[in-house]
């Protein structure tokens, strides 16, 4: 196989498979920017792809049966928002550890998922999922035609979120306030900005984004749901923000390396290349331990107040 | 502790728990089942007979080892949430070891299989301890991704080179190791049931535990290096070096938890034989308040807890996933309700709350009355 | 937003705040109005700076009222404040470092945000009129942590006066600035003074004496005095200040010419940013001195004081110490070498907040056969430890196994000082060890350091404050640009000589006429 089209096929695949992470990690950038991080993104992601499947599942077949997948991501898109909304309540609010949070909130969704996956449906079912819209002109453009041009209409969104992401948080003025809000909470309470808000706001995007991704990985990308859909996927997000330094076009640029990891771990497979399965599927994982190691921080450039509850009170 | 902070400290616990039942009580009620049967068979089925007491304690001895070491990262300021993967490299090295001696006499080849077992979870811990120490690496995000890396790992033995040969044989395929030599089982503390002598080496571990991090010098480094690591560094405390070690330490624990499951219970390595312990592990210690004297009660209760949800899970159709659910709730609980205990604002705000709240009730009372 | 009648009155009634185990604020009373500028003294801790943040709506105080021009105000939240005109410049900036300062000004000002819009332009704009109005040079386009601190605070006065500002408040303005920019800032403040209020805080009696027009004193969160400034001298407020007369122990200083003891020479050390720090610096420490550094704060002292104590590393250079280079060792090995470190944030490099007394007494010591035998505590050893050095240093706690985080800044800074001192170190390295103490706490620790000094013990004392620093020494080094500019003997400095110095310029006293800052810089006494 020559390798210009090995290089096609593995490109062809990761965009779509970098719609997962991509998406979850633009809102948890969000988050991040705002000063607090959410490990709960991949327990939401779990319960975005369970209405993401559940929806349009039960509406097969019935009068509502077109509408299916896009209620699907409406209740993903929902759901995320509020799971994002009980975790500012505990971190913000309640100013409880954020690390330990994420984990609880993550067990929660994870659980929550596939306890009514098993309750409302039980076996392996499939769904339709969404189909590829091919963009008519641009799609012939050879290679970069069938790579970018030839999915469907979330991953079209999630790419031009990147872009929509940037502006909203260098150009517009609550984009302004997040970063400010992250990076020196007191200045900003000084200049009249609610603190508290901002990061409930931010946590509700980043939720809605993380249920939206989730929905992604069940109606368009394995057109199904199960208990191992989401596999750490949401972890991977929080990390890839560190990796590409809270700036858009970085997680952009990590999402596509992770999933170009990916899709070369299933080509390998096509290929006959005699590899451990296991071993393959473990790959991505090593590689969030290798880019976290590499990172180095540039803290200056990104919300030094990560981590840290605001408390006005307190005398400083 | 002076009157005010425990009336403050039981509402809030008092509050915490009620929250916790009820969310969990809505979870319940949305999948047709009862909640107060749920929460009674939960609570009380596996205590009716001895042969539940000793299968609680049988669950509880695995939720004990985990949840000591992950109090030993946690007060020493690093958040072990791999326990899960650590305890999966456990059973593979105590398998591995077990299997490789099989005729060495039990006096040898028992605590060389549980050190192996120890041993290979304290370096799958170390990993993320030397990450952070050297690199920054979030311990969080490196301990999670380590225990799918493990998973991968432990599927990838159980199905190949540990793979049970008369399991090719007879070509049933099920991924599990061959059954381990007779010497190295753990001994059978009540005939008849499967609770063993692993229930008083993990004891013995928690008094062990609360000697080292309060009565040794290596305790007090741990322990400075958790609640003040820029103070202990100007101590001349080597804080990267505790954190290693506290790895180190909380992965052995949880190897050992794995390699005393394999040798006191399975008797071979099996899928899914970590079950969720090492998160179920988290929570024990942080419901333990990071204390052996509170872990050991707490690991008894979880124990409870698991046996209930399986048994819930057969007689009122409540799927497994739900002690996750149950887990992820109690943390978020027990987390919540740590920043309140800690908060003296919130304590000063919640006295002014109930100060006007009698005005206000008396108040009305005497409006009532006249 | 921007308030458009003048601030002719403002007063305070009756204001008293708590907080978890202290009374900041207890029934003050205070006004000030347009065209005067009210000086707010006080000792750290007295209450001064509560009082401002509970304004400008950061706290809300437990009772009492604040009226503007007559009409009372309650204020929920620092944007209140502003739209009333009352706009506040911190002592540590409110300035988001990694933003530009227009980007900073625009945060605040509600009417630049458009929906998906922020007018960026229209926030420089703004800043380039003030910024003329009031002479107030400032770049619009600047990130923030590009500037130098004197260019941030002018960016926090162009801030408040573009949020409409007409009364001003603020709050040690002069705690990091040289004595030059100091002058500086009060001629522009008398300036402003005429068409806006001001209320200013500082401990620095000459300051206030310069700038202000009334006094209000406070002590333990009360008013104790009011009164106009003319009238009064400053060590009668200082007087009032602390409710005694004021005698800080000083030096007098036999010069015992004990043998050198520590000795850098030519250290090179890194910063946070990667930039030179130090760059080629020279001390030599005797026994049985104190040899106090004066410098603004940011020239080094602080990554001078981390190098000295092994937690920074050393790029070249050597520090030489009972006769071993001590550069890039391990802390504990410098602590073993008999230096002692009393660090400048003793919350958090102090002491272990959550440990109790006692065991943050031996947090350097309890590997010493003293407090342990093989791997275990000696419980016993430890308690009686405690007990003793509680009594010699007067700590003020309710027992030895009280958490020592919640015990007040002069207590803990006893608890470590105690420590170090009890080790019998050979040298003592002090950062701005009184800083937010009250004065009591302050006499016992000077003397402490005093006392130490004629047991033969060499100090290092690295402060801001000045008078500190001249009462204590007996020679003082000028610390700038990570460099030592000059020694000289206590008895030569003078507030002017020293801020001269401090700023970097030539040294007009030195004897044979002006020198250049090189040659300064290679002489030695």
């Amino acid at each position: 196989m020559s390798g210009g089209l090995m290089l096609y096929n593995v490109l062809c695949l990761a965009v779509p498979f970098s719609v997962a992470l991509l998406l979850a990690a633009l809102g948890e950038n969000f988050n991040q920017r705002a000063g607090v991080f959410n490990l709960g993104c991949d327990g939401i992601m779990c319960m975005g792809a369970f209405l993401g499947f559940m929806v349009p599942f039960t509406l097969k077949g019935g009068p509502w049966a077109a509408y299916g997948n896009l209620l699907g991501i409406g209740a993903a898109l929902a759901v995320g928002a509020a799971m994002g909304v009980v975790f500012a309540l505990v971190t913000v609010t309640f100013r409880a550890s954020q690390g330990i949070a994420g984990i609880g909130l993550q067990m929660l969704g994870w659980g929550l998922a596939g306890t009514l996956f098993r309750h409302f449906v039980g076996g392996v079912t499939g769904v339709e999922g969404m189909a590829a819209i091919a963009i008519p002109g641009l799609s012939r453009i050879p290679f970069l035609g069938g790579v970018l041009f030839n999915h469907n209409a979330l991953t079209y969104t999630a790419l031009l979120l990147v872009p929509a992401c940037w502006f909203l948080l260098y150009k517009t003025p609550w984009g302004l306030k997040v970063r400010a809000v992250g990076t020196h909470p007191r200045a900003a309470d000084t200049m009249g900005i609610h603190v508290d808000r901002i990061r409930y706001q931010a946590l509700m995007l980043g939720g809605a984004m993380a249920g939206l991704a989730g929905a992604y990985l069940s109606l368009c990308q394995a057109k199904m749901f199960s208990d191992d859909l989401v596999a750490g996927r949401g972890f991977i997000a929080v990390a890839l923000v560190y990796f590409g330094r809270w700036s858009p076009l970085g997680i952009l640029g990590g999402a596509l390396l992770f999933s170009i990891a990916q899709s070369f771990q299933l080509s390998m497979q096509v290929w006959g290349i005699k590899f451990p399965y296991e071993f393959a599927v473990m790959l991505p994982y090593v590689l969030v331990i290798v880019v976290l190691a590499v990172a180095r921080k540039a803290r200056q450039l990104g919300p030094t107040d990560l981590g840290k509850p605001y408390n006005r009170e307190m005398r400083f | 502790m002076n009157k005010n902070k425990v009336l403050y400290s039981g509402a809030i616990i008092l509050a915490v728990t009620l929250t916790a039942a009820l969310l969990v009580a809505l979870v319940l009620f949305a999948i047709g089942a009862s909640p107060l049967e749920t929460y009674k068979t939960i609570l009380t089925g596996p205590l009716s007979d001895l042969f539940g007491v000793t299968e609680v304690l049988v669950r509880s001895v695995p939720l004990l080892l985990v949840g000591l070491g992950i109090a030993i990262s946690f007060r020493s300021g690093i958040l072990n949430i791999g326990a899960e993967g650590q305890i999966q490299m456990g059973v593979i090295a105590s398998t591995a070891m077990a299997l490789a001696m099989p005729h060495a006499p039990k006096a040898i080849l028992l605590p060389a299989t549980l050190m192996a077992g120890a041993l290979a979870g304290a370096l799958w811990g170390g990993i993320a301890g030397w990450l952070k120490a050297r690199l920054q690496v979030n311990e969080i995000l490196s301990t999670v991704m380590l225990n799918y890396i493990a998973a991968q790992v432990y599927t990838f033995m159980l199905r190949g080179p540990m793979l049970d040969p008369t399991e090719l044989e007879t070509g049933s395929g099920t991924p599990q190791s061959m059954r381990l030599p007779e010497s190295v089982f753990l001994d059978q503390l009540i005939p008849g049931t499967r609770i063993h002598a692993g229930l008083i080496l993990a004891l013995v571990a928690a008094v062990l535990v609360w000697m080292l991090l309060w009565k040794t010098t290596l305790g007090y480094r741990m322990r400075a290096a958790g609640a003040g690591a820029k103070a202990a560094r100007y101590a001349g405390v080597p804080v990267e070096r505790y954190l290693i070690v506290a790895m180190l330490l909380a992965g052995g624990f949880a190897g050992l938890a794995g390699a005393v499951e394999v040798t006191g219970v399975h008797h071979r390595a099996i899928e899914g034989i970590s079950s969720g312990y090492g998160f179920a592990g988290i929570v024990v210690a942080l419901f333990g308040a990071l204390h052996p004297g509170g872990i050991v009660p707490s690991a008894v209760f979880f124990g409870v807890l698991l046996i209930g949800a399986d048994m819930t899970q057969r007689s009122a159709a409540v799927p497994a996933n739900m002690v996750l659910v149950l887990q992820g709730v109690i943390i978020l609980s027990i987390v919540s309700a740590q920043s309140f205990l800690r908060n003296p604002y919130a304590q000063e705000r919640f006295f002014r709350w109930l100060a006007r709240f009698s005005a206000a009730s008396t108040k009305a009372g005497k409006g009532a009355k006249s | 937003m921007t308030a458009l009648e003048p601030i002719s009155e403002l007063k305070l009634e009756g204001i008293t705040k708590r907080f978890p185990g202290v009374l900041a604020c207890d029934g003050i009373s205070l006004q000030v109005r347009r065209g005067e500028v009210l000086a707010l003294v006080g000792e750290n801790g007295a209450g001064k700076t509560t009082l401002m943040n509970i304004i400008m709506g950061l706290y809300r105080p437990d009772s009492g009222t604040i009226h503007v021009n007559g009409e009372e105000v309650h204020f929920r939240a620092p944007g209140d404040a502003y739209a009333r005109g009352i706009g506040m410049v911190h002592q540590h900036f409110m300035l988001v470092p990694n933003m530009t300062v227009a980007e900073n000004l625009a945060l605040g000002v509600k009417e630049l945000h458009h929906f998906m819009n922020l007018d960026i332009k229209g926030a420089a704009k703004r800043i380039r009129e003030i910024s003329e109005r009031y002479e107030l040079p400032v770049n619009p386009d600047a990130y923030i942590w590009q500037l130098s601190v004197g260019e941030q605070q002018r960016v926090e006065l162009v801030k408040t006066l573009c949020l409409g500002a007409r009364l001003l408040i603020l709050d040690e303005p002069t705690s990091a600035l040289t004595p030059q920019e100091t002058d500086d800032l009060i001629e522009r403040l008398q300036r402003m003074a005429s068409e806006l209020a001001i209320i200013f805080i500082s401990h620095k009696l000459n300051e206030v004496k310069a700038l202000s027009d009334r006094v209000s004193i406070l002590r333990h969160g009360a008013v104790v005095f009011n009164g106009h400034t003319a009238n009064h001298e400053p060590s009668e407020l200082a007087a009032l200040m602390t409710g005694h007369e004021v005698v800080l122990p000083r030096n007098e200083g036999s010069s015992i010419q004990g043998e050198p003891l520590l000795s850098v020479q030519n250290l090179r050390v890194r910063g946070d940013r990667g930039n030179l720090v130090l760059d080629g610096l020279d001390l030599e420490l005797r026994a049985g001195e104190v040899l106090g550094m004066a410098g603004v704060s940011g020239n080094g002292q602080r990554e001078f004081a981390d190098a000295l104590a092994g937690l920074r590393p050393v790029e070249s250079g050597q520090i030489l110490f009972g006769g071993k280079d001590l550069a890039n060792r391990s802390p504990r090995e410098i602590i073993q070498a008999g230096m002692g470190y009393v660090p400048e944030d003793r919350q958090t490099e102090g002491i272990v907040p959550s440990f109790s007394v006692k065991d943050n007494l031996i947090l350097k010591d309890f590997a010493e056969p003293r407090f342990s035998t093989r791997a275990f505590l000696r419980r016993k050893e430890i308690d009686s430890n405690a007990e003793t050095l509680k009594e010699r240093f007067d700590i003020r706690c309710p027992s030895t196994s009280t958490a020592t985080g919640s015990l007040s800044g002069g207590n803990i800074q006893k608890v470590i000082l105690a420590r170090e001192i009890s080790r019998g170190p050979k040298a003592l390295v002090a950062v701005y060890p009184t800083r937010g103490i009250d004065m009591g706490a302050q006499e016992f620790i000077h003397e402490q350091l005093l006392a130490r000094r004629r047991e033969g013990i060499g100090i290092i004392l690295i402060s801001e404050e000045l008078e500190e620093v001249m009462n204590l020494s007996d020679r003082i080094a000028v610390i700038y640009k990570g460099k030592i500019l000059k020694v000289l003997p206590a008895v030569e400095a003078t507030r002017e000589r020293l801020g001269i110095l401090m700023a970097g310029l030539a040294d007009p006293d030195a004897p044979g006429g002006a020198q250049t800052e090189a040659q300064a810089g290679v002489a030695h006494e």
